[in-house]
C-alpha cells in the first residue's frame, strides 16, 4: 500500500512577516482612511431592510426585453411615487423560472409621511405599483413582494449597528478572559480593521449593503477571530517555552508554524463560498462575496494587524509562570 | 486521546447514528419530521402589524374623563370649570375652591388596582390613574400610570392575538403563524399564501361594528358638510346615491352584542345574516318598536355599509345586513363580526411574500451551490492530506447529516441564509481537522512515532479549536439575539453546524484514526 506523502507546503517556512509590519500597518492605515473617505464621499447603497419602500420581483411569459422595461417605467413612472428603479434580471441557470430574460427587479424609494401614515403610504405605493403592472400585463406574476415601513427599517439599522458592536466587544472580553489584555486589544484592532475595510468595500463597489451583509460581516468578525486565537495560542505556547528569543523571531515563528493551517483553512472555506457566490442565485451573491472579501482581509490581518499589533502592546512574558 | 473505552464508542456511534435518523426522512421514505423550510424557500407571506397604542391611550383618558363627569354630577354635585384630554392628562378644573377635596376624594375611585399580580413584572402591581393635584390652579391631573400602560398593552396584544386567530382559523387559511413580536407589534406568517392582500384586509380591519339612527332631519351637503346639532354625526356611506349620512351619535346597539354571524344568499344577493344576545336583542326590540319608518345605519369602522328602514318591531333580535357585498366580501365580513373587534387599530409596517417559483428556484439553487461546495471542499482535503483526507471527509459527511438532523429534530426553520450558513460551515468545519494534522505533521518531523504525533497532535489542537469555534458561536449568537427574519435561520445553521462540527472534526475522526493505529499500527504517516 502505498501512500502518498502530500504536501504542499514546505516543512517548515521562515517568512519574515514581523519584518514587514511597517509596511503592512502602512497598507493598512491607508485602507482604513481610503474606506472611511469612501464612506462618507460615497455612502452605501443601502437595500430595502434599511431604507424601507417597495421591491417587487416579477415575472411575466413574455420575455421582459428592454422595451419592456421601458414600457413598465413610463407606467410607474406616472403614479407620482418617486423614483422607481428597474432592472431585468438574466437567468443562466436551464430549468429556472427566470431562465433568459422572464423577470424584472422594481425598487420603489420608501414614501414620506409621518408616523403611521408613513407606514401607510408604503403598503399603498405597493398596491398602486401592482395595480399599474397587472393591467398592463394580465399574466405578471409576483415572485417576491417585500414592503417595509420607516419605523422597521430604522430599527434594523439600529440593531445592525449594535450587533456588530456587541460582537466585538464581546470578542474582547473572551480574549481577555482566555489570553491577556494585550492579547484582546490586538485580537478587537484587527477585528475593527477587517470591518472597516469591509464596508469601504462596499462602499466603493456601490454593491447593495442589507441584512445579509451585516450577517456577513458578523461571520468575517467570527472567522478573522478564528484565524487570530489560532496565531495567538501558538505564540503564548512559543513565549513560554522560548524566554530567550526576542518578541518578534517568537512572533515570527509562530505565524509560520501556522501559516500552512492558515491558507489551507482559508482555502476550503474560499472553496466553499465560490460555490455559493456562482452557484447560490442573486440572493445570495452579495452575501458570498462579502465574505470571500472579508476571509481575505481577515487571514490578511489575522498575520500582519493581529500578530505585530503584539510587539506595540508589549505583551507579557512570564504569563501564568508564577 | 487515542484510547477510547467501549462505552464512549458506544455514545459516538449512537449519537451519529442518532443525527442519521433524524436526517433520514428528509432523503428516504421513512417516516418522520422533515426540515421546515422558512417561507422564503416555500413561499408565502411574512406580515408584522403595528397595535396603535397612541388610540388605545387616547381612548381610555377618554373614558377617564368621562367617568369624572359622572362622579362630578352625582349629588351634592361638584361644577366643574373644565374637564378634557390635554396630551397625555385628564385636566379637570373646579369651578369652587372649597370644592377641591371633596373633588379630589371622589375621583380616587377612578384608579384601580391593576391586574391580579400574575402579569409577573416587576413594578407592575400598582394602580391605574396617577392623580396630580394643584389648589392654586384649582385642578386636578389624571395621568395614566407606567404600570397601568403597561398592562393595557399587553392586555390590547393579547386580545388582538385571539381576535386575529380566530378570523385567521375561519377564513380557512392552513397552518398560520400568529405571535407577539416585541413590546407592541404582532407578527403574522402565512405559508403557501404569495398574495396577502386578503389576509392584510382580514387582520387589518378593526371591525367595530355599530348601528344607529339615521337622523333625516339633519341637512348634508354633497360633500359631508354640513350643520351637526350636537349628539349627531356625519359619516361616510358606502353607497354613490348617497355619500354622506347623518346619524345619531349615540348606538342603539353595538356587535358586542352580537352572538353569531354568517352569509348567505337572498333573492341573488350576498347578505351577512346576524343575532344579537338577549341585551343586544332587547335593546335592538326596543329602539325599532320606537321607531317604525325611520331609518337606521348600519356603521363599521365609521363606514355606513347600509341604511335600510325599520319595517315593523324587531324582536327575535336576529335580521340581516344587505350591502354592496359580493359573496367574498360577505362571507368576510362575517368572519370579523364572528371573531369580534379589535380592541385597537392595526397598521402593516413590514410585508414580505415569496412567490412559490422563487421559493423553488431559491432551494434548487442553493441545494446545488451545497452540493458543489462539499465535493469541492472534499477533492481539496482528499488531495491535501490523502488518508487523512478520507477520515476528515467521513467526518464532514457525518457533520452534513448531524446538522440535517439536528435541523428536523429541532423543527428549526430552514431559510436561504441558513443554506449559505451550511455552506460556510462545511468550509469551516475542516478547519478543526486541518488543525490537527498539521499539528500532527509538525509533531512527526520532529521524530515522534505515528501513534504519539497523533495523540501529541490532537492534545495540542485543542485549545485552539475550542477558542476558535466559541469565537464563532459568539458571532452566531449575536446574530441570533439580534438578527431579523430569515437572517436569524443563518444564525441557526452556523451555530448548529459550529457544534456538530466539533464533535466530527474532533471525536469521531479521532476515533476513526485510533482505530486505524490500533487496526493496522503503521510505522510511518501518510500525512
Amino acid at each position: 500500500m502505498s501512500l502518498a506523502l502530500t504536501q504542499y507546503f514546505p516543512d517548515s517556512t521562515s517568512i519574515p512577516f514581523i519584518k514587514a509590519r511597517f509596511a503592512a500597518f502602512g497598507f493598512s492605515i491607508l485602507m482604513i482612511v481610503a474606506s472611511i473617505a469612501a464612506f462618507f464621499a460615497m455612502g452605501l447603497n443601502f437595500g430595502i431592510d434599511f431604507t424601507g419602500g417597495v421591491t417587487l420581483e416579477v415575472r411575466t411569459e413574455a420575455e421582459i426585453d428592454a422595451a419592456r422595461i421601458d414600457e413598465m417605467r413610463g407606467v410607474l413612472g406616472n403614479l407620482g411615487l418617486g423614483a422607481i428603479e428597474l432592472q431585468g434580471l438574466s437567468e443562466l441557470t436551464e430549468g429556472s423560472e427566470c431562465y433568459g430574460s422572464h423577470c424584472a427587479l422594481i425598487r420603489v424609494q420608501p414614501q414620506g409621511g409621518e408616523g403611521l401614515e408613513a407606514e401607510v403610504a408604503q403598503q399603498e405605493a405597493n398596491l398602486a405599483v401592482q395595480a399599474a403592472l397587472t393591467g398592463l400585463y394580465p399574466d405578471i406574476e409576483y415572485r417576491s413582494v417585500q414592503v417595509l415601513g420607516p419605523k422597521v427599517s430604522g430599527e434594523l439599522v439600529e440593531a445592525g449597528i449594535m450587533s456588530i458592536v456587541i460582537a466585538l466587544v464581546l470578542m474582547l472580553v473572551y480574549i481577555w478572559f482566555r489570553f491577556e489584555w494585550q492579547y484582546s486589544v490586538g485580537a478587537v484592532l484587527a477585528l475593527v480593521h477587517d470591518v472597516i475595510i469591509t464596508i469601504g468595500m462596499f462602499s466603493v463597489t456601490q454593491l447593495e449593503f442589507n441584512l445579509s451583509t451585516i450577517a456577513a460581516i458578523l461571520t468575517i468578525v467570527g472567522y478573522s477571530m478564528n484565524d487570530t486565537v489560532v496565531v495567538y495560542d501558538r505564540i503564548r505556547e512559543k513565549i513560554r517555552k522560548f524566554k530567550k528569543k526576542n518578541l518578534d523571531e517568537v512572533l515570527n515563528l509562530a505565524i509560520n508554524m501556522t501559516l500552512s493551517r492558515t491558507i489551507l483553512t482559508s482555502f476550503t472555506t474560499l472553496v466553499a463560498l465560490f460555490s455559493l457566490w456562482l452557484l447560490g442565485g442573486a440572493a445570495l451573491q452579495g452575501f458570498a462575496f462579502a465574505m470571500i472579501f472579508g476571509i481575505v482581509i481577515g487571514t490578511y490581518s489575522s498575520i500582519f494587524v493581529a500578530a505585530p499589533l503584539l510587539l506595540l502592546t508589549n505583551v507579557k512574558r512570564e504569563t501564568s509562570e508564577s | 486521546m487515542l484510547y477510547f473505552a467501549n462505552w464512549k464508542i458506544a455514545l459516538i456511534i449512537a449519537v451519529s447514528l442518532l443525527g442519521i435518523w433524524f436526517a433520514a426522512p428528509n432523503f428516504s421514505p421513512l417516516p418522520g419530521q422533515t426540515v421546515n423550510l422558512g417561507l422564503d424557500l416555500q413561499g408565502g407571506s411574512h406580515l408584522v402589524f403595528e397595535v396603535d397604542l397612541p388610540g388605545v391611550r387616547a381612548e381610555r383618558l377618554d373614558g377617564l374623563s368621562q367617568e369624572a363627569t359622572v362622579l362630578f354630577r352625582q349629588q351634592p354635585a361638584i361644577p366643574t370649570a373644565a374637564n378634557a384630554v390635554i396630551g397625555d392628562e385628564v385636566v379637570v378644573r373646579v369651578a369652587r375652591a372649597e370644592d377641591m377635596n371633596e373633588a379630589y376624594n371622589r375621583i380616587q375611585s377612578l384608579s384601580r388596582p391593576i391586574g391580579d399580580g400574575s402579569m409577573g413584572l416587576a413594578g407592575v402591581a400598582g394602580r391605574t390613574v396617577a392623580f396630580n393635584r394643584d389648589d392654586s390652579e384649582r385642578t386636578i391631573r389624571l395621568s395614566l400610570t407606567d404600570a397601568a400602560m403597561i398592562d393595557i398593552r399587553d392586555r390590547t396584544i393579547a386580545q388582538s392575538i385571539e381576535v386575529i386567530r380566530r378570523r385567521i382559523d375561519a377564513s380557512g387559511t392552513t397552518e398560520p403563524t400568529i405571535a407577539r413580536q416585541g413590546d407592541e407589534r404582532i407578527l403574522v406568517q402565512v405559508p403557501g399564501e404569495s398574495n396577502p392582500q386578503r389576509i392584510i384586509e382580514l387582520v387589518g380591519t378593526t371591525a367595530r361594528m355599530t348601528f344607529h339612527l339615521v337622523r333625516s332631519d339633519v341637512a348634508v351637503g354633497a360633500n359631508g358638510q354640513g350643520r351637526t346639532p350636537p349628539g349627531v354625526m356625519i359619516l361616510q356611506q358606502d353607497d354613490l346615491s348617497e355619500p354622506y349620512i347623518a346619524v345619531e351619535r349615540r348606538a342603539m346597539v353595538s356587535g358586542e352584542n352580537l352572538t353569531y354571524a354568517g352569509s348567505s344568499f337572498q333573492d341573488g344577493q350576498a347578505v351577512v345574516e346576524f343575532r344579537f344576545d338577549t341585551t343586544g336583542a332587547a335593546a335592538f326590540g326596543r329602539v325599532t318598536s320606537q321607531n317604525v319608518g325611520r331609518r337606521f345605519a348600519v356603521v363599521l369602522d365609521d363606514i355606513v355599509i347600509s341604511s335600510p328602514r325599520i319595517l315593523g318591531p324587531i324582536l327575535g333580535g336576529s335580521g340581516i345586513i344587505t350591502g354592496n357585498f359580493t359573496f367574498e366580501s360577505a362571507y368576510d365580513l362575517a368572519v370579523l363580526l364572528q371573531a369580534g373587534a379589535l380592541p385597537a387599530e392595526l397598521t402593516v409596517v413590514e410585508q414580505r411574500s415569496v412567490g412559490p417559483g422563487l421559493g423553488q428556484d431559491s432551494i434548487n439553487k442553493g441545494t446545488f451551490a451545497v452540493v458543489t461546495g462539499f465535493i469541492a471542499v472534499m477533492v481539496f482535503m482528499l488531495a491535501a492530506y490523502s488518508l487523512f483526507g478520507v477520515f476528515s471527509n467521513l467526518a464532514l459527511m457525518l457533520n452534513v447529516m448531524l446538522i440535517l438532523g439536528a435541523l428536523s429534530g429541532l423543527q428549526a426553520t430552514l431559510t436561504l441564509p441558513g443554506i449559505a450558513g451550511i455552506i460556510l460551515t462545511i468550509g469551516m468545519a475542516v478547519d478543526a481537522n486541518v488543525l490537527i494534522y498539521e499539528r500532527i505533521r509538525e509533531e512527526s518531523r520532529n521524530g515522534r512515532t505515528p501513534a504519539n504525533a497523533i495523540e501529541k497532535g490532537y492534545s495540542e489542537a485543542l485549545s485552539a479549536i475550542l477558542d476558535a469555534n466559541i469565537t464563532t458561536l459568539i458571532a452566531a449568537g449575536v446574530l441570533y439575539m439580534l438578527g431579523a427574519g430569515p437572517v436569524r435561520g443563518f444564525a441557526v445553521t452556523l451555530g448548529i453546524g459550529i457544534i456538530t462540527s466539533v464533535f466530527t472534526a474532533f471525536v469521531f475522526s479521532r476515533l476513526l484514526v485510533a482505530m486505524w493505529v490500533k487496526g493496522l499500527k503503521p510505522k510511518k504517516l501518510p500525512i
